[in-house]
């Protein structure tokens, strides 16, 4: 591949990459919202506890990754089981509005305990090989590669556990009606728990793939910042929506890196948010939301 | 098969807040019959549906489900009893499909469970399975839905998504049936249709049926029995010739000293 084109795929891949990292977080956010209907503001701050967990057992502990990769998801369920008894659940049928303040100080918690524990420095895992792979001219790091690859093969699984597993079938359906399913005898506490098992999870996995990119600190949290634009951008309660939103952003983000810092710096931070507010000026409910219309 | 209490409801009282929906309300349900619960708007008959499948926790009273006391079992446990019902205003899964939302039905009977879903297909599931099918095409045939199986919910006409609900209810080989309004919103030949799809499942399947229904010539038609409330309280029950005669259901609907009318 020649010049620009080969310049060009550089930044795409790249920002592929990093989209799917945060599809997965996305993907966490709807979730939580479709079964409980409440936005759960703290997705960035479980991220970067998990992202804390796995850099410490690795570190600080001596494990090797892959065990501490294991120990976190553990936790990240117990953690997400937590929040959903001990937090949300005294908050049923208090106004949703109250119950998303309480994910707001949730984060306060969340981040004031971490760096309790763990301090205020960034950390690197420095666990993969720093250099890149060659793919027909394409220079991506092994790192790259493997969030891609994870995050990709997370969410096939996902969509394949929604269309054909019974649990899946079940948060659907939750999703869809409540008391229709508990006339079926679906036990909408067990889905709410599962869902947000299952949001801890992969945000926590996105933490880890993002604090090996990028190193492990406090800010890692504010990747939950970042996606939230793309899931409503995607249409908080579309699955499809959020992975395709967090590939957008993704991709935004690196292509206004290449081709447009040299201009303006650090608009690549900014960039992918001002076309998510041209895209809601024309589509409020997000590019795979559900329309809401109300009859009166 | 007569004579067999399914459902006691002893004394039952609901309020909200100062409103008072139910006062105390007794009555009882008999294995196999067609029993309606009429009364003007407001008058609770959907409350005491409600108390049963567990929605609303009545504050006083009991509801008795062959013996067992299930007046404060948890809502999604009424199911896996055999009690199946349908809503006022249609409440299916609107994204899925017919299929998809009869086969909902299905999925509260075979043991739950995340890691079951992975090691799902043992052979004994899988024969369940195949059984669950065949129950699945029956209430499909019955129902005359075979067209619209592969149809998203949410596109379907009023009358057929009534019915995809009805069906979604039957999967659960319901022992007891409650019906919320089957009828409300149809025309004639869709109101036929359906009290023939209840009197069906009511004499083929020996399904109990509660009703609830302001359609009067379908009610008196095909109930055995029927409890008339009024302002939450029971004013008659009886046969629907008993019901028809009765002065007090006779005032409750037309008002008092209106004895020319006889429209019941």
């Amino acid at each position: 591949m020649q010049g620009e084109l080969l310049f060009f795929m550089q930044f795409l891949l790249s920002g592929l990459s990093m989209g799917s990292i945060y599809a997965l977080v996305a993907l966490g956010f709807v979730l939580i919202y479709k079964s409980t209907s409440i936005l759960n503001l703290a997705q960035g701050e479980i991220l970067m506890v998990g992202a804390y967990i796995c850099l410490s057992m690795t570190l600080d502990f001596g494990l090797n990754f892959f065990a501490s990769f294991i120990i976190t998801m553990v936790f990240s369920v117990i953690l997400g089981l937590a929040i959903e008894r001990l937090v949300l659940r005294p908050l049923i049928g208090e106004p949703i509005i109250s119950v998303i303040m309480v994910t707001l100080g949730l984060t306060y918690i969340l981040r004031g305990v971490v760096i309790m524990l763990w301090g205020n420095d960034i950390r690197q895992f420095n666990i993969f090989p720093e250099e890149p792979v060659d793919l027909w001219g394409v220079k991506l790091t092994y790192l790259y590669l493997w969030s891609m690859g994870i995050s990709l093969l997370l969410l096939t699984g996902f969509a394949i556990f929604f269309k054909y597993a019974r649990t899946g079938i079940f948060m659907r359906a939750v999703a869809d009606h409540q008391t229709a399913s508990q006339s079926m005898g679906i036990s909408v506490k067990r889905v709410f728990a599962i869902s947000w098992c299952i949001a801890a999870v992969v945000s926590s996995i996105g933490g880890i793939l993002v604090g090996n990119i990028g190193g492990v600190g406090v800010s890692l949290s504010y990747i939950g910042l970042k996606v939230l634009p793309a899931v409503i951008f995607g249409g908080l309660d579309s699955i499809l929506g959020a992975i395709i939103g967090g590939l957008i952003v993704g991709v935004l983000e690196f292509l206004t890196a290449g081709y447009l810092d040299p201009y303006v710096p650090a608009l690549n931070e900014v960039f992918p948010f001002i076309v998510l507010v041209l895209v809601l000026m024309v589509r409020p409910y997000g590019l795979f939301g559900t329309e809401e219309i109300e009859r009166v | 098969m007569a004579g067999e209490v399914v459902i006691e409801i002893q004394n039952i009282s609901l309020a909200f807040g100062g409103v008072q929906a139910l006062i105390d309300v007794s009555t009882k349900h008999m294995r196999g019959e067609i029993f309606a619960i009429i009364g003007p708007n407001g008058a609770g008959k959907t409350c005491l549906l409600n108390c049963i499948s567990r929605f609303y926790n009545p504050q006083k009273g009991l509801v008795i489900y062959k013996g067992e006391d299930i007046t404060r079992v948890s809502t999604h446990s009424i199911a896996k009893r055999g009690i199946a019902r349908t809503f006022q205003n249609i409440e299916l899964f609107k994204g899925m499909t017919v299929l998809d939302n009869i086969k909902l039905g299905r999925h509260s009977f075979l043991k739950s469970g995340i890691f079951s879903d992975i090691i799902y297909y043992g052979r004994t599931i899988r024969e369940e399975l195949k059984l669950r099918n065949e129950i699945e095409e029956r209430i499909i045939d019955l129902l005359e839905i075979e067209a619209i199986r592969k149809q998203v919910v949410g596109t379907l006409p009023y009358g057929l998504q009534k019915r995809v609900e009805l069906a979604r209810a039957l999967a659960m080989q319901p022992e007891v049936l409650l019906l919320d309004e089957p009828m409300a919103g149809m025309n004639l030949e869709e109101t036929e249709d359906m009290a023939r799809f209840i009197l069906n499942v009511n004499s083929m399947w020996g399904v109990s049926i509660i009703l609830v229904e302001h359609d009067m010539g379908v009610v008196m038609d095909i109930s055995d029995r029927v409890c008339v409330l009024e302002f939450g309280r029971k004013i008659a029950e009886g046969s629907p010739r008993d019901i028809q005669g009765d002065p007090k259901v006779i005032s409750a609907y037309l008002g008092q000293d209106q004895k020319t009318y006889s429209r019941l």
